[in-house]
């Protein structure tokens, strides 16, 4: 009987250390995000699926590299995010965070990862001061950002007339960042701004904001919320007829999922920004449809497809490094070009920017939508040279 | 003169005054349903979020799958996310009647929170698009706001239930039993009255309230697992400042405090998601029974 123990524990040992001959690095990915509140939808699981599916396609196993991917919920609190963030990298050996939207918790996190030397792969968050004045050697800011939001829609706005505004702002750090960034491109494209109210995050009635927006006699209500803000706030002018009276509404953040909660005859119209649709091309299709098998039907979102790009090159960059020291891989991922389905070819820069084309969509109306999640029409495509802040505007310690 | 100090036009002084009416609505009507069955079963039910938030959804799933239109949800709604409550109140809360509060606040928050995580699973967290009934959409042009037919006809729906239930309560034979059966379960009980199956009924029509209120808020509200979470915090402390279990103390204090509440959101909208728990506060110091309640 002893005999028998010994020599299982002998055959299990060996069993355990037969793929550490081949392996010789072992990365574990934290896919960190709301997987309960109001941004679950657009991040949550389906971020966990895209981290998944980029192991798969890099297909890890076979260049050595054992991928273990964790998950955890971080209620789109800071101090929540902190506290996980701590935990993984000091006791768990995370060596990678990934998605991480709320922009106040991605920007505690990224304190925490540069203290910590780890790697910071953001793709939910939105604020542009991720890659400006809070901007670390250890951040890379993949999906898209406040600035680029901006640039996109409040542009676009302006030059078909759109030219003065007030803000519906969520009182948080994403809301403050993108009113400034949105104001800046109105400014600078002979526009006024008349006004801004911010509300709690998150909130559930919008109709006095709406009032006070209609009040102000801007031809333009900015939007400067996301996720069930922007569902409640387009729903309500709606239904406050602020759109039939000739008030145009801009969707400063809007993601496909919340799109599809409003349905067509409510969303109609709206002009937005992403940097990802599932029906752009055969690829973005191919890929959308695994995530949708594996997703419960669900389309993915550009946070989502950012995920999966940025844990996509972060794998690239290990291979190419041949470890997981995170300085040599930062440096690696800087200076590989980009590559993968999703998002084309582009690059990281110095500050850790992720640079792709943008899109310029316009949701359609019901009788041009083929059925569920055929939501949006090309407008414009804003090609990567213009899509995103100039580097030396954003005040990043890094870009000397 | 006065407008000119605050800074604010009078039209828009009667429009945020309205929308804070119409806020309050909402408040009155779960207020209402908390203070009843706080009031005939001291049990705090902390469900009743979660109830209203299962009124929005089956309002929802009757139109989808039935093609059961807003208003057969106005109808059937309530009623059958009453009869989950009578269920909940017979199988699980009725064991825990001669328990300290603190195990039914237990037993409803955990059962609000079975019932958000499993449709959370199930639709997600976005929400579901449900649309205002054809008759109830466009909207009045009163000179100093557009009001949207809809959310006139959810002031009067709810003033209407309100106003139905106090009356029952306050002026009707059936009330008194209750009213009686809240003082003493015994004596009523010896009298003749099943107490008990009054006690569930009653529970069943607290949560029958809020369901009604999910259906209201369902065209206007995105529809989604968590719509009740954060607004039963609010009510809370609505039925703490009126009085816990004073029926029109909660009526009453649900739409004073919507009215507030809006014209926080003019003046200081940064704050208007704390007002209501500063007043709460004062209250409590002030007077601890709150508004309208009696000491015990």
């Amino acid at each position: 009987m002893k005999k028998l123990k010994f020599l299982s524990a002998l055959a299990l040992s060996t069993a355990l250390m037969a793929p550490a001959a081949v392996a010789e690095i072992s990365v574990k990915i934290g896919v960190l995000n709301d997987r309960s509140g109001v941004y679950a939808d657009l991040s949550g699981e389906g971020s966990v699926i895209a981290a998944r599916m980029a192991v798969e396609d890099f297909d890890a196993e076979a260049k050595g590299i054992t991928v273990e991917i964790i998950s955890a919920d971080h209620q789109n609190k800071p101090d929540v995010a902190s506290n996980i963030a701590r935990q993984w990298y000091d006791e768990d050996d995370v060596d990678v965070i990934a998605d991480v939207p709320t922009s106040s918790a991605a920007l505690a996190v990224n304190d925490i990862t540069r203290e910590k030397q780890g790697v910071f792969l953001v793709s939910g968050a939105a604020t542009s001061d991720l890659t400006g004045s809070a901007c670390s050697p250890y951040t890379v800011h993949w999906t898209y950002d406040t600035w680029a939001l901006a640039n996109g829609t409040g542009r676009a706005m302006v030059e078909v007339g759109g030219d003065s505004w007030f803000f519906l702002t969520a009182d948080y750090a994403f809301g403050h960042a993108l009113e400034a960034d949105t104001s800046a491109v109105i400014e600078a494209n002979g526009g006024t701004v008349v006004g801004s109210v911010r509300h709690p995050f998150p909130g559930q009635d919008f109709s006095s904001f709406l009032l006070q927006a209609q009040a102000s006699g801007a031809k333009v209500i900015g939007l400067a919320n996301a996720g069930g803000d922007t569902i409640n706030s387009v729903k309500q002018a709606a239904e406050f007829g602020i759109t039939q009276a000739g008030q145009a509404l801009a969707g400063l953040l809007v993601f496909i999922t919340d799109v599809h909660a409003l349905g067509l005859e409510t969303a109609q119209g709206l002009v937005l920004t992403e940097s990802f649709y599932w029906d752009l091309n055969d690829d973005t299709r191919a890929w959308s449809d695994r995530f949708s098998e594996a997703a419960g039907g669900q389309k993915p979102t550009m946070v989502h497809a950012g995920v999966y790009g940025s844990v996509l090159h972060y794998l690239k960059a290990v291979e190419a490094a041949g470890t997981k020291e995170s300085d040599a891989v930062m440096a690696m991922m800087k200076e590989m070009p980009t590559d993968d389905p999703l998002f084309g070819q582009g690059e990281i820069r110095v500050d850790g920017r992720k640079i792709h084309d943008m899109y310029l969509f316009e949701v359609k109306s019901p009788d041009e939508s083929a059925g569920p999640w055929d939501y949006y029409k090309l407008l414009n495509t804003i090609p990567a040279a213009n899509a995103w802040r100039p580097l030396e505007d954003g005040n990043c310690p890094l870009v000397q | 003169m006065l407008f000119d100090l605050l800074g604010i036009t009078p039209q828009a002084l009667f429009g945020q005054l309205l929308l804070g009416l119409i806020n309050g609505s909402f408040y009155a009507l779960l207020s209402l349903g908390l203070a009843i069955i706080f009031g005939l079963l001291n049990i705090i039910n902390f469900t009743h979020g979660a109830q209203y938030m299962l009124g929005a959804f089956c309002a929802w799933l009757l139109l989808h799958y039935f093609g059961l239109g807003y208003w057969w949800a106005l109808i059937l709604a309530p009623i059958i996310v009453g009869i989950t409550g009578i269920i909940i109140e017979r199988l699980l809360v009725s064991r825990l009647y001669h328990l300290d509060h603190l195990y039914g606040l237990l037993l409803t928050f955990g059962l609000a929170l079975i019932m958000q995580g499993l449709l959370r699973n199930e639709f997600g967290i976005s929400g579901l698009p449900y649309n205002i009934p054809s008759e109830l959409s466009g909207g009045q042009n009163l000179g100093f706001m557009f009001l949207p037919n809809y959310r006139g006809w959810v002031v009067v729906a709810s003033l209407i239930v309100c106003l139905a239930t106090w009356y029952m309560i306050e002026r009707t034979r059936l009330g008194a039993y209750l009213r009686a059966a809240t003082e003493n379960p015994t004596l009523v009980g010896a009298f003749g009255i099943n107490v008990p199956r009054m006690i569930t009924l009653t529970y069943g029509f607290g949560v029958a309230l809020a369901a009604f209120a999910g259906v209201l808020a369902a065209p206007i509200y995105s529809v989604n697992p968590n719509m009740g979470a954060d607004l039963i915090i609010v009510v809370f402390a609505v039925v703490v400042i009126g009085g816990m279990g004073s029926i029109l103390g909660s009526i009453l204090t649900g739409f004073g405090l919507g009215i507030i509440e809006g014209l926080t959101r003019v003046f200081y909208p940064e704050g208007s998601s704390v007002v209501i728990f500063v007043i709460m506060a004062i209250v409590l110091l002030v007077k601890p029974a709150g508004l309208f309640g009696r000491r015990a």
